[in-house]
């Protein structure tokens, strides 16, 4: 019964969703004042029954409802309640289902939020919007239909996949989305604008909060799934340019570029035209990546073949809203105009800088990930292409990105000279070098890779910080430090995480340690500066899993760092077996093992040992730019014409010439 | 047909070991193997080598992460190889003989694949190529300096640029 309440809801919104996507739409082209206040009611409905849907499907796997065939494979009534939760999303289904809902959740927070833009633009971006859920609520109706029924009902659940059952990769696909999705919000402003032929500062400034804290969530997500493979996966490995993974880096990477032209839109009026093409690449990314991992195109050609339709689907709705976009784009893009002129050396000249590396290092991404399809389709062969490629193109082209990054936070708009910058430039320059040089001699051994890292992270936090210093006006700074607007703080925060970032991915690789050894309890062995000793393997139940549990002491003089309990897990239901890294995470490095398979009846076990050296510092660098995203796009001046009467008056700002 | 694919690697597996005289039969026991190098160098060798190849069973892994017995296989084989005092190219080499480019994680450059490696180079020079265009198009910061007769050509050159 609650099953086809779902249904019928989803069915509801579904209808609510053409209503929006043609009425508003129409309504603002005719100037038909009731067409485009229908906007506003149809976004909320839809919300609301999306989400009945939702909390229907939510209650079938709490429920134990295995008559639904979504719940019989992806669930068990011995299955903990987070994962129960976290376990709607776990398949193809429920996370079309979940990305509907959080698209949804964008379009209402675009009629709440955006107060400050004309009823006529709204209209259009939640009519665009909802032309987007069309699409995507068709295909779950059409195609992964979550609340279908089987017959015979089962009596038990196949049980969730175990490499899910984690709470890092349960919270990895929401935030994920909420970047992938919140890029629909951006798209659907440039399209509106797009429409009416205004791309004006002012579309600029509605949609930097929208990408700034789409981008941001799409941050933690990437951050959160390198995390999860990180402990989750047993090899210490934290990023592997899978297809899967770079089917989220490359919108990242895209909405980068997007951030930094809507700047200089805002700001300065320039780049119109490439800004809105950038918002149409950055959506668009975000569909081709949930293609490539909902049609399974890319882990195997057999499985896309299995299940065409779903594959297909998607692939017709990429066509027609790149297509469509890319259209429009070609009949307005000849009327827009970007009149002021700038200097190369401006901030102006070193945005386009950063567009350009990025936008070379999203295309050689999608290169990467597509060209083995390709290959294989033209029958030239079956090639692979994996991290070594990706990595000899990424690092040449990310150098450049974080030295032109460091200049652009010091520049000034329209026109500054080398000589203006000589002496700020030169003595951060001579600072990053001093502390990037020195730095190794602290760790092991001396790497000139590590100096060279630590001094192009060094000049990522210096200039960063040196530009919110000139910020703040002279004289009075920490007066200065605190009326400078968030978005300046944003800015310096997420250019010092990506400094932390670089320095994190460089320590890491140079100066991690591993071993494979075979230990008898009792062993004892010294990776690095540590000594760690194997003390046996005991069995432990779990809820829905048995364990052998084992336990690792490590110690560094005689003194106890930390007590490991790496497991190899067995799921009862899917008989897979699992490993669970023991890790003890520090701030300058993680103590990491784990545990192989028995060696003999001795109680001799394989157990890999890692020292994993700054790996934090990533995730901690991924953290910074997120918290920096959101500070942004929490600035003043995005909600500086709404003025509510119940908020405390604003005090006095200088002048906002840079942020 | 991944089973038949299974099949056809496994024969080939097979085969490779008959053929490859010195190659001792890997011991069946481990998945993370404690293994002995005669130098660091070797074992540093050893662990670039099953990082670059890719395990031929898996979805996406390479040597070094797979548990699949194949990797095991190809891992103890190249451990053998090292040892025996065959270089990176050979082992490679041997590699590719047996299972194809497929099983490199770093393709080679060859006509099928110079696109893949040349065209990041060539985005980046259209990019460099537009960048120095925009740069020079839109250098005149004050138009005072652009003479009244010329502004007309001026702004339709800054317009022809930036639809392109």
């Amino acid at each position: 019964m609650i099953a086809e309440l779902g249904l019928l809801a989803l069915i509801i919104a579904f209808c609510t969703a053409v209503v929006l996507g043609i009425v508003p739409l129409y309504g603002s082209t005719q100037r038909h004042s009731i067409c485009i206040a229908v906007a506003r009611p149809a976004a909320w409905v839809q919300l609301v029954f999306v989400s009945i849907a939702y909390g229907c499907l939510t209650y079938a796997f709490l429920d134990n409802d295995f008559s639904v065939s979504y719940v019989a494979h992806n669930s068990n009534s011995k299955l903990p309640l987070l994962y129960k939760i976290s376990g709607v999303w776990g398949a193809h289904e429920g996370s079309l289902l979940l990305w509907v809902l959080i698209l949804s959740g964008w379009t209402g927070a675009v009629t709440i939020f955006s107060r400050t833009v004309p009823e006529e633009m709204i209209a259009k971006v939640l009519g665009i919007l909802g032309l987007v859920s069309t699409g995507f609520l068709s295909f779950i109706l059409f195609t992964s239909n979550p609340f279908a029924r089987q017959f015979p009902p089962v009596t038990e659940g196949r049980d969730l996949n175990p490499l899910l059952q984690d709470p890092g990769l349960a919270i990895h696909p929401p935030m994920l989305y909420l970047g992938y999705v919140g890029f629909s919000v951006v798209f659907a402003f440039a399209i509106a604008a797009l429409i009416t032929g205004r791309l004006d500062m002012a579309w600029a400034r509605w949609s930097r909060p929208w990408t700034t804290t789409a981008w941001s969530f799409l941050t933690v997500g990437i951050a959160l799934g390198s995390w999860w493979a990180y402990y989750e996966l047993g090899w210490g490995g934290w990023w592997f340019w899978d297809p899967v993974e770079n089917a989220s880096f490359m919108p990242w990477l895209m909405g980068t570029a997007l951030i930094h032209s809507l700047a200089a839109t805002e700001k300065r009026g320039v780049f119109k035209a490439w800004t809105v093409l950038l918002a149409v690449f950055a959506f668009s990314l975000s569909l081709l990546g949930t293609f490539l991992v909902r049609s399974g195109v890319l882990t195997s050609v057999h499985a896309f073949a299995s299940d065409p339709e779903r594959g297909l689907f998607i692939l017709i709705f990429l066509i027609i809203v790149v297509g469509g976009s890319l259209t429009l784009y070609a009949w307005r893009a000849p009327g827009i105009r970007s009149v002021p002129g700038f200097n190369p050396v401006s901030r102006e000249g070193a945005l386009l800088i950063n567009n350009v590396l990025l936008v070379t290092t999203t295309a050689t991404v999608l290169l990467g990930t597509l060209y083995p399809l390709f290959i294989d389709a033209l029958g030239l062969g079956k090639i692979s292409v994996g991290p070594p490629y990706f990595n000899t193109i990424f690092i040449p082209l990310t150098v450049p990105l974080v030295i032109a990054m460091g200049f652009g936070a010091l520049c000034r708009w329209k026109k500054d000279t080398f000589a203006r910058l000589r002496a700020d430039l030169s003595i951060l320059l001579l600072a990053s070098l001093v502390a990037g040089g020195i730095w190794p001699l602290a760790m092991n051994h001396y790497s000139f890779a590590a100096a060279s890292a630590g001094t192009l992270g060094c000049w990522a936090v210096f200039t960063a910080v040196r530009g919110l210093w000139i910020r703040a006006t002279p004289g009075r700074r920490w007066r200065g430090l605190v009326q400078t607007p968030r978005s300046y703080w944003g800015m310096t925060l997420a250019h010092s995480g990506i400094g932390i970032f670089v320095i994190g991915v460089a320590f890491t690789t140079i100066y991690s340690m591993e071993k494979d050894l075979s230990m008898a309890p009792g062993d004892r062995i010294s990776v690095g500066r540590y000594e760690y000793q194997f003390d046996g393997v005991q069995n432990l139940p779990g809820p829905n899993y048995v364990a052998q549990t084992g336990t690792v002491i490590v110690s560094r003089d005689g003194r106890t760092m930390a007590r490991l309990s790496p497991q190899r897990r067995r799921y009862l239901v899917q008989q897979m077996p699992m490993t669970e890294a023991g890790i003890q995470a520090g701030f300058w490095g993680d103590f990491y093992v784990s545990l192989g398979e028995r060696l003999d009846d001795s109680g001799r076990w394989a157990v890999r040992v890692h020292y994993k050296a700054f790996i934090r510092w990533i995730w901690l660098g991924a953290l910074l730019m997120a918290a920096g995203g959101l500070l942004a796009a929490s600035d003043r001046r995005y909600r500086s014409v709404v003025r509510l009467p119940t908020r405390e008056p604003a005090p006095q700002t200088a002048p906002d010439l840079t942020g | 047909m991944r089973s038949g694919q299974l099949a056809f690697l496994s024969t080939a597996f097979a085969v490779v070991l008959f053929f490859s005289a010195g190659i001792t039969t890997p011991p069946v026991h481990a998945v993370l193997e404690p293994l002995k190098f005669d130098s660091s160098s070797q074992e540093s060798r050893y662990k670039a080598l099953i990082a670059e190849l890719r395990c031929l069973v898996c979805q996406n892994q390479n040597l070094a992460d797979s548990n699949a017995e194949l990797a095991r296989d190809l891992r103890l084989l190249t451990h053998n190889m090292i040892l025996s005092g065959s270089s990176d190219t050979e082992i490679v080499q041997f590699m590719v003989s047996r299972y194809g480019d497929f099983v490199l994680y770093r393709p080679p450059f060859k006509p099928s694949t110079a696109l893949l490696w040349l065209a990041p180079l060539l985005f980046l020079s259209v990019g460099c190529f537009v960048l120095f265009r925009i740069f020079r198009s839109r250098k005149n910061v004050s138009p005072s300096i652009v003479p009244p007769t010329q502004r007309a050509r001026v702004r339709k050159l800054m317009r022809d640029d930036h639809s392109t």
